[in-house]
């Protein structure tokens, strides 16, 4: 059991507030950060209008006419260490298809030769961890991936793609993730999936969430291919 | 009830007060880049402060209105003519149908709000009907407006039909006819303001040397033309970290100003993305957001700091000057 930690408060501006719960990227400030949502999921502020988590922090938005940055900091100091007595969440685990295919991933060749390996090596290696979706951010649904083995780490790219394809599945440093619209990015892109990741219409939107558990399955161009026709 | 779009200017987008509650999923909050103008212009017309309306930028559209409606225009001046005649803004217009909307020159501010009686017929996506231009989702099929498309509006409210009774007694030959009151000067007077931006210290705001920290708030930035409605790009003295820092992702809000490596500061604007990596210094308070949205690149700005009890006070003052104005509103329209 981690002990319960003094929790650090301070202003985003006039609106919101920044709760840091640990100062770098691991398993444990995760569980943390997840545990608080759940908290504010079941028991929302009073005033709160939404908040936003990421690694090591969760960002509260709030309304200063409903309340004020004292009042919210007052609350949350209670209910931080509250929420750290719930009980673990389990998390989901959400397999990914991915074509490796070289059209899909125009940067493989670059990911082998940078870490001495071959591309079908890189293939083996990420597609058997199970990867921890620490948080979303850039883009809807756009899911920061933690738990990439060393050996496929890679710097991203030196100039940024002006758009990458939707369902592009990339590196950058030591995560992972998958582009869920098509956007600008400088991720090496290694594979696509053939699932959407952006939902609009569905409620959450998004067909990861913060805590799942992700794996990465390989697929040949064929299957990709069913897959996209069956979608529609 | 609807318009039609002839011209579609350089970027006229549906925009009301944001979509809220989905930045945890990574979907932006967009909204108006000027919420000010765009609740006073709804009030205007009888509409629930947060209806979404067109945010019109620099250079403005031509709209047909296909039938007799009320509007307001708010925000910036962008010169609004009716079939030729200068209209004047930040008040109530009975338009008639058939006659046309035409912007001119920029001559104050850069963008314009047209509120119309009864908001648009276009669905809510996620609670908004804001556009979210990059994920083409919201708004009018999820794009800036295009020369043809046409836009319905739902049933104007009680009071904006007093509103249209009364106006519509004063037209004359004219396609149009103005109310005699509009919102006073002294509620718009902040906007003249504009060269002073007050700031909160962000919470990297200490890592900057002691020099940056200094030259933030005694010299003079510039909007960039690399500037729209995701952020400002600033250009001025270099801001420096005393030392290199690794920061990990966290939220950002609207008006986070940003260092990026390079040193020039980017405050975060209605389209920012949900997370950032870059040092913040700033943040610029709420009630300066509309200032700084109706800057045009060239312009300057200057940063002030002030307290967050100073800051959340100005906001209560505020809400308490739109409280005032919705009633005086409704008194002008029952008499």
């Amino acid at each position: 059991m981690p002990g319960h930690t003094s929790v650090e408060l301070t202003p985003l501006g006039d609106t919101a507030v920044m709760v840091q719960l640990g100062q770098t990227i691991n398993p444990e400030t995760h569980l943390k950060v997840k545990k608080l949502a759940i908290y504010l999921d079941q028991n929302p502020i009073p005033g709160m209008v939404e908040y936003v988590p990421a690694f090591t922090t969760i960002a509260v938005y709030y309304d200063p006419l409903k309340t004020s940055y004292k009042k919210i900091c007052s609350i949350l100091e209670l209910i931080v260490s509250r929420s750290e007595d719930l009980t673990d969440p389990k998390p989901r685990t959400v397999e990914i298809p991915v074509c490796y295919a070289e059209e899909f991933g125009p940067d493989l060749e670059f990911v082998a030769k940078y870490n001495g390996l071959t591309p079908d090596q890189v293939i083996d290696i990420h597609s058997s961890n199970e990867y921890l979706m620490y948080m979303i951010g850039f883009a809807p649904g756009f899911p920061y991936l933690g738990g990439i083995s060393k050996h496929i780490a890679t710097p991203r790219r030196k100039f940024p793609r002006l758009s990458i394809p939707a369902g592009s599945v990339g590196i950058a440093g030591s995560q992972t993730g998958v582009y869920p619209i098509s956007t600008p990015g400088g991720w090496q892109i290694i594979g696509r999936t053939p699932l959407d990741l952006f939902r609009p219409n569905e409620n959450p939107p998004c067909l990861l969430q913060v805590g799942d558990l992700v794996k990465f399955r390989p697929i040949c161009r064929e299957e990709y291919d069913a897959w996209k026709e069956n979608a529609q | 009830m609807s318009i039609k779009v002839i011209r579609a200017g350089m970027l006229t987008s549906i925009q009301d007060l944001g979509r809220y509650g989905m930045q945890k999923h990574g979907i932006i909050v967009s909204g108006a880049m000027d919420p000010f103008a765009l609740r006073v212009g709804n009030l205007l017309v009888g509409n629930e402060e947060r209806e979404a309306a067109l945010e019109i930028t620099m250079l403005g559209p031509t709209l047909q209105f296909l039938e007799d409606s009320l509007i307001a225009i708010c925000g910036g001046n962008l010169s609004p003519k009716i079939d030729g005649h200068k209209i004047p803004g930040w008040r109530p217009i009975l338009v008639k149908k058939g006659s046309i909307l035409e912007f001119g020159a920029a001559r104050s501010g850069c963008r314009a709000y047209l509120t119309l009686a009864g908001g648009f017929d276009i669905p809510q996506v996620m609670g908004s009907r804001s556009t979210y231009l990059r994920a083409g989702l919201g708004g009018f099929q999820g794009r800036a407006l295009k020369k043809g498309d046409i836009l319905n509006l739902r049933a104007p409210s009680e009071l904006a039909n007093k509103m249209k009774d009364s106006l519509s007694k004063t037209t004359g030959v004219q396609l149009f006819s103005t109310s005699k009151w509009s919102v006073s000067n002294r509620l718009l007077s902040f906007y003249q303001k504009k060269t002073i931006i007050r700031v909160l210290p962000g919470n990297q705001f200490y890592r900057f040397t002691w020099d940056s920290r200094k030259k933030f708030f005694t010299r003079d930035f510039f909007i960039t033309q690399q500037s729209d409605r995701m952020g400002y790009q600033l250009k001025g003295p270099q801001t420096r970290l005393s030392e290199p820092l690794e920061l990990v992702s966290e939220a950002v809000s609207t008006g986070t100003v940003q260092i990026p490596p390079a040193g020039n500061p980017i405050i975060l604007m209605a389209d920012r993305q949900t997370t950032g990596g870059y040092p913040k210094i700033a943040q610029i308070i709420n009630v300066d957001i509309p200032i700084l949205a109706q800057i045009k690149p060239g312009e300057k700005i200057r940063f002030q700091m002030v307290t967050l009890e100073e800051s959340q006070e100005l906001y209560r003052t505020r809400e308490v000057e739109i409280r005032k104005l919705k009633l005086a509103i409704a008194s002008k329209v029952q008499r």
